[in-house]
Formats: structure tokens, sequence, C-alpha cells
């Protein structure tokens, strides 16, 4: 068969628009991944917190819930604002959700502290960016920072939108009591990135994160995978906020606001 | 030679400086490392047993412990070791230094003498008779 000039082009022309399409199919598909419209769990167990703000107790509360899991994980305190390190904090309503502003918001709510720690994201980004695998992501939906592979390089620290790692700038023995430390748990080294860990050594043994125990109830630990869990049963019946949720990290720690005499 | 009697004797005492950790090794033998297991723990057990023998041990612990620090912090494998009726945890600190509590004798022992500087402790940390 022969192919004159103008035929050639036809066929050409139809072929370029029909590579277009394709190519702008998949771009379609990137966008509908990227919106975060699936939300369920991919595996049988992603864990997660659900915090009930307002069942909080004042400021002993906070540091009540602090304090257990700084002590036992071997968190040192650090004045140097540079140079700290967090597991668990706190942080004003207007630092913890950026994305959505109000400035009618109840004093109650506006002068409350939220506590705030690693979300254990669906995607987490710095599982992305970690050079070494250090960090990964485990079945039951745990970040994992294993310090054992991490180099320093921070990138985890620049990818994670919430803030929630720090980097050992000083030997954190210096700022530790160490006659009085947790003998069971390690403590970290200079030049290696933590972060909360979600207490994997207490869930083994059948108990729950040392921040939910010490919370009174106000932090429920609990499957989102499971129907039937009670974090589920929270969130089916409350109205509840993730940090930064348009980035689509898909955070798995949620706060009820509402609560008090609007508890629904 | 010009100025030879002061270049030959800078050469002997170079010499001197240079080779005196030789001669004054010579006939002495570097005491060999001898681990110490005389610890409370390991004196109360009927039978002294560990994870595996101690012929293996002395080669391989180091790969037991990698092998040990990938499941447990990894692969989330958190079972027990049981020898014997006796339980073990996949642990540095809560598995070997429970019985061994005595590091600077047990430790520090070979790899003072091998010269190896594990940085196992900068994080795991041990109370010397903790037990």
């Amino acid at each position: 068969m022969r192919i004159d000039r103008r035929k050639f082009l036809q066929i050409a022309g139809l072929s370029g628009i029909g590579l277009g399409l394709s190519a702008a199919d998949g771009l379609f598909k990137g966008k509908a991944l990227a919106s975060g419209a699936h939300s369920l769990p991919s595996s049988g167990t992603r864990l997660a917190f659900v915090i009930d703000v307002n069942k909080i107790e004042g400021e002993d509360g906070y540091r009540r819930i602090i304090e257990a899991c700084h002590k036992i994980h071997n968190v040192p305190n650090i004045p140097n604002t540079k140079h700290e390190v967090k597991w668990i904090w706190t942080d004003s309503y207007e630092h913890s959700f950026p994305d959505q502003p109000n400035e009618f918001l109840p004093e109650k709510i506006k002068e409350k502290p939220f506590l705030l720690l690693c979300n254990h994201c669906d995607k987490p980004p710095c599982v992305r960016v970690c050079p070494t695998k250090a960090t990964f992501k485990n079945p039951d939906g745990i970040v994992v920072q294993d310090p054992h592979r991490c180099i320093g390089c921070r990138f985890c620290m620049a990818a994670c939108p919430y803030g929630s790692r720090s980097f050992n700038w000083v030997d954190p023995r210096n700022y530790l009591d160490m006659k009085n430390i947790n003998p069971d748990f390690p403590t970290r080294t200079m030049g290696v990135v933590e972060k909360c860990t979600l207490c994997p050594e207490r869930l083994a043994r059948g108990l729950e994160p040392a921040c939910a125990e010490a919370s009174n109830g106000a932090i429920v630990f609990g499957n989102l995978a499971d129907p039937e869990s009670e974090v589920r049963k929270i969130l089916n019946t409350h109205y509840t906020l993730r940090r930064k949720p348009e980035i689509g990290t898909q955070p798995s720690i949620f706060y009820v606001i509402g609560g008090g005499e609007n508890a629904g | 030679m010009y100025n030879g009697s002061k270049i030959i004797i800078g050469l002997i005492i170079f010499l001197a400086i240079a080779t005196f950790p030789f001669y004054s090794n010579i006939g002495k033998s570097a005491g060999v490392p001898m681990p110490d297991t005389n610890t409370p723990v390991i004196n109360g057990l009927d039978k002294k047993e560990c994870v595996a023998s101690a012929e293996y041990m002395k080669k391989e612990h180091m790969k037991v412990l990698d092998e040990w620090r990938d499941e447990v912090v990894r692969e989330g494998k958190r079972d027990v070791i049981n020898v014997g009726g006796r339980v073990f945890e996949k642990s540095l600190q809560n598995g070997c230094m429970q019985c061994h509590s005595n590091k600077s004798r047990f430790c520090d022992e070979c790899h003072s003498y091998a010269g190896v500087k594990p940085y196992c402790w900068d994080c795991h940390h041990f109370k010397e008779g903790r037990i």
C-alpha cells in the first residue's frame, strides 16, 4: 500500500491526538489521588488517635500527658529552643490549624493549647524523602523512625508539614537526669532525628500508648480500619479536625473541637 | 661528613625513641581478654545457658544483635526467645544486659583488646551493676 504525503500527515496527526488524550487521562487520575478522595485504610490496621481537646483539664492535664511520654522515652528537656527535642507538645489553634483561620472563634478555643504529635500519616511525606529508609511505614500504620539507620540528613524534617521531628544537635544525655531515666528505653545520640514512636514496645505488651493512658480518656487510641473500634465510633458521631488535610497526607490524629455545652 | 658526631648522636636518640614501644614490650604478653560472666543473675542460674552456645556467641554476637534489631525495629517481631523455660527479650538493653550486668568486665574486655568501639552504647545506656 502506498501512502501519499497527505495521508501520512493525517495518520500522524490523529496518533498525536490519541497519545495526548491518554497522557491527559493519567493526569486526571493523578489529580484524583492527590485530592485524597479515597481515604479508606489500605491494610487491616491503621492506628490512630482521637483527641478531645475539651476533656484535657487545664495546664496540669497537658503537662501530665507530655511528661508521661517524655519520661518514658527519655526525651531530654533542652531549654535552647533551637536544640529542643519534642515528641508531644502544645501550640495555639492558629498555629495548629493555619488553613482554617477564623477570627470569630470562641475565646475558649482561641486560647486553648492543642496537643500536637506525629500524625502517623497514611501518606507520610517524611517516608518518601528519607534516603536510607530509616523512616518507613509499618503494616499497623505507624510511621517508624529507625535511629540505627538515620544519617541525620534532616530531609524528613523539611518534608514533615507538622514539625513533628526533632534533630539531636547536642548529646541528649547532657540534658537528661541519667540517674533517673527509664532504664528500659534507650536515649538517642547526637546527629539523629527522633519523633513520637506510637509506643510499639507498650502495644506489644497490650498497653495503650503512654499519652493515651495519662490522658484520663481525653485521648482515645484505636484502629481506624475497624468500623467497630472506639475511634471510629467517635468519628461517626463528632465533627473532627485534622491538621492541614489539604496537603493530602491523611493524618491519623483527629481533634474533637466541639465539646462543652455544644457537645454533639 | 660535616658534623658527623652530632648526626650520629641524633640518629641514635631518634632510633631509641622510635623503637621504644618494641623493646619495652619484649617478653611481655598482652593480657588475653577474659570476658567475665560472674554476675548475680548468672551465678543464681541452675543451668547457665544463653540464647546460643558460648562459642557461637563469641564469634557471632554482633550478627545476632543486628538480626534482633532489624526484626524488632523494622519488622515488629517482638516475640521472645525461650531457652529451656527461660525467656529472653530480643534486646541488648532488656535482653543481654539483664544477665550480663557487668559491661566493663564482659563487653569492654574484648572490645578494648580488639580496639573496636561499638556505638551501641551511644543510645543504649547501661548502669554498671544495675541488677
